[in-house]
């Protein structure tokens, strides 16, 4: 999950004292205005979980509250990326003296923690990396909690700043990443103010999925992810699916399977119409799995491709059989099904669509692909 | 002495959470398979016994008068962290860990943990691990001879489901497997490709392998570093060429930003360190005939 970035400056940044600039969250133009009122010359941004908001015209520096109020309301009325615009953050000007970037995340290679940080902040992390590698400082985290002020100041050694507040930063950031079950706690640009403060300009948060029964603070103020309606059902149903512009139905068990009949859909010349995986938990839920699958009117054909390892391929095949009398779909179906439960899955397949599934999953692919040419 | 992550039937395998439904399940067709199990552990039932098995308070007890090579843990996230702790603090040295959406902060610790006391973990999120004809810890139909066939090539795979129908694909062309490591879906984990590679190469029981990747991450440019050392020839499939980026693909693992992760950039990695990258799960078998006449010409 993401928070926008007012959000995380608000309930990751200020709960350990770094420094923000004076600002407001404003969902209304009116409210953007009282808050220009307030502050003086101000800078308002578009709160969305989407990078290159400046470029997309999401960021505008404003110096009068009726200014304010018209460029709030254009901002609000916009999409960036895929993503409608969710609301404003309204944030008082200030002299910059210099920019640099701050993170603390995952490393997974490493099975720890990475902390970055670079002079050169501003631009895109990854275009620093890829351009001017030696511009970014590192320093791996390999026990939790321990990273100290001392670390801090040995990661930045040598470098031109003012080391002593930028380790204060980074342990205070790190800190907030172990608190908050970050995946990721970006700060860039961190800012020199020409009178000598460091202040977050941005922040960029990732919760932990995973984590969220014991963050429900900072789920609740998660922004919003915008899944299409099918997804929405899905997600509400405790299934992963995701829907594709292809026209060839996807039904498939664990994630790694149901990816490869996607890649073979599309490999043999077909399209997929959608990730849908029923595995592991959720392997019992065949039947709301194929009712969202077939409530997509681009479906011309079907695969249901099942190999059990902990997911019982009869327990699935049944589900299928059971939804299909209740929804009868009027498309054609092609199964390739092993593993856990396969003799009865076979048995039951062959009794209730009169066909028996193919052998391998690419001729089960094939066909299904013949059919919506 | 045990190989983990190569599972052995002189393996003694203890079972955390064994009296639960899928403990139990899993629990007798690993017995069925072969597979050394000692007893599990549940704080609850401390003293009774299960399946035949006794029954541990913690893993902590169970070391005191049992030798655990390998622990399997059937625990749920919340309880994961003190679940692998334990383990780790009885000086257990190899770890499967089966759970999914273990929070990502907790399995930090974990594997801090491990690395101070030298314990070998594979997962989280993990279907587990086979050695056709001697047994299987995990979620594996490891019992099912159509799928599993003693052999000698080994088999790496983050995926269970995928895992299972290479297998079922290699057997089926008469390629047995000398062993399948599970490695997990989860984008941090404890035995890697690259770990798992380095245990096949290190296999006399191992002639080739197959390796069965994801997008997402760099495990497999990893891994492709060291396969470029081998001489073993290795085979392998990248599941998510079709995956849209910036969309998760069930593993919390398989997702692409830009480039880092990106099927094409797996691909290259792989190919520009000889190892034979094939379109379909179909092409495997074949693949691996060549890929084996050509080195012993």
């Amino acid at each position: 999950m993401i928070l926008n970035e007012g959000d995380a400056k608000k309930l990751v940044l200020a709960p350990v004292g770094i420094n923000l600039l004076h600002g407001a969250i404003c969902a209304t133009p009116g409210e953007a205005a009282a808050a220009v009122q307030q502050f003086g010359r101000c800078v308002i941004k578009a709160q969305v979980p989407a990078g290159k908001r400046g470029k997309a015209g999401g960021i505008k520096l404003v110096s009068s509250a009726a200014e304010a109020e018209k460029v709030a309301a254009d901002i609000l009325a916009m999409r960036i990326g895929d993503y409608a615009v969710q609301g404003l953050l309204v944030e008082q000007c200030a002299a910059i003296a210099e920019e640099y970037y701050a993170a603390v995340l995952h490393a997974p290679v490493e099975r720890a923690t990475l902390i970055l940080f670079s002079a050169e902040g501003g631009m895109d992390i990854e275009e620093l990396a890829a351009t001017k590698p030696e511009a970014i400082r590192r320093f791996i985290v390999r026990t939790p909690d321990a990273f100290s002020i001392d670390d801090a100041k040995s990661m930045l050694a040598g470098l031109d700043v003012d080391i002593a507040g930028i380790s204060d930063v980074l342990v205070k950031l790190y800190q907030r990443y172990r608190q908050t079950d970050a995946e990721l706690v970006e700060i860039n640009p961190l800012a020199l103010l020409e009178d000598g403060r460091l202040v977050a300009l941005d922040c960029k948060f990732i919760l932990d999925d995973a984590a969220t029964y014991r963050q429900t603070e900072l789920a609740a103020a998660a922004a919003s992810e915008e899944p299409t309606m099918l997804e929405a059902k899905g997600a509400a149903q405790g299934l992963k699916f995701i829907e594709l512009l292809g026209n060839v139905g996807i039904l498939a068990n664990g994630a790694g399977l149901t990816m490869t009949t996607m890649d073979v859909v599309k490999y043999l010349g077909g399209s997929p119409a959608n990730f849908m995986e029923i595995g592991g938990d959720a392997y019992t839920k065949g039947e709301a799995a194929l009712a969202l699958v077939l409530a997509n009117p681009n479906v011309k054909s079907l695969v249901v491709n099942f190999c059990g390892a902990f997911a019982r391929t009869d327990v699935m095949a049944k589900g299928v059989a059971d939804a299909w009398k209740v929804l009868k779909p009027d498309v054609p179906v092609f199964f390739s099904v092993h593993g856990t439960g396969e003799d009865e899955a076979v048995a039951l397949i062959e009794k209730e669509f009169g066909v028996t599934p193919f052998d391998f999953m690419e001729d089960a692919v094939k066909a299904a692909i013949a059919v919506t040419k | 002495m045990s190989e983990f992550p190569i599972i052995r039937r002189t393996d003694r395998v203890l079972v955390q959470g064994m009296t639960g439904g899928q403990g139990t399940f899993w629990t007798e067709k690993m017995i069925e398979c072969g597979t050394t199990v000692i007893g599990g552990v549940n704080p609850k039932r401390a003293g009774t016994s299960h399946l035949g098995l006794p029954i541990f308070g913690s893993v902590a007890d169970a070391v005191k008068s049992e030798q655990v090579d390998v622990t399997l843990m059937f625990i749920p996230p919340t309880l994961a962290k003190d679940a692998a702790l334990d383990a780790i603090t009885a000086g257990v040295p190899g770890i499967v860990i089966l759970t999914e959406h273990i929070p990502s902060h907790d399995v930090l610790e974990i594997f801090a943990a491990a690395a101070k006391r030298g314990t070998k973990i594979v997962g989280p999120n993990t279907a587990g691990l086979v050695t056709p004809g001697a047994g299987f810890v995990g979620i594996m139909p490891g019992h099912n001879s159509n799928i599993f066939k003693p052999g000698r090539t080994g088999v790496i795979s983050r995926s269970g489901s995928l895992g299972t129908l290479i297998c079922l694909n290699l057997t089926r062309a008469g390629f047995g497997q000398s062993s399948f490591v599970g490695i997990g879906g989860d984008p941090m984990i404890g035995t890697t490709t690259k770990d798992a590679l380095v245990a096949l190469d290190h296999d006399p029981n191992t002639d080739a392998v197959v390796m069965v990747g994801e997008i997402g991450g760099g495990m497999e440019e990893e891994a492709a570093r060291y396969a470029a050392t081998m001489k073993k020839p290795i085979v392998a499939f990248i599941a998510g060429r079709a995956a849209p980026p910036g969309k998760r693909m069930g593993h919390a693992g398989a997702i692409t930003a830009g480039d880092a992760g990106s099927y094409a950039g797996k691909r290259k990695a792989l190919e520009d360190a000889g190892v034979v990258v094939v379109d379909t799960p179909q092409d495997i078998a074949t693949a691996l005939s060549h890929a084996l006449k050509k080195k012993s010409a």
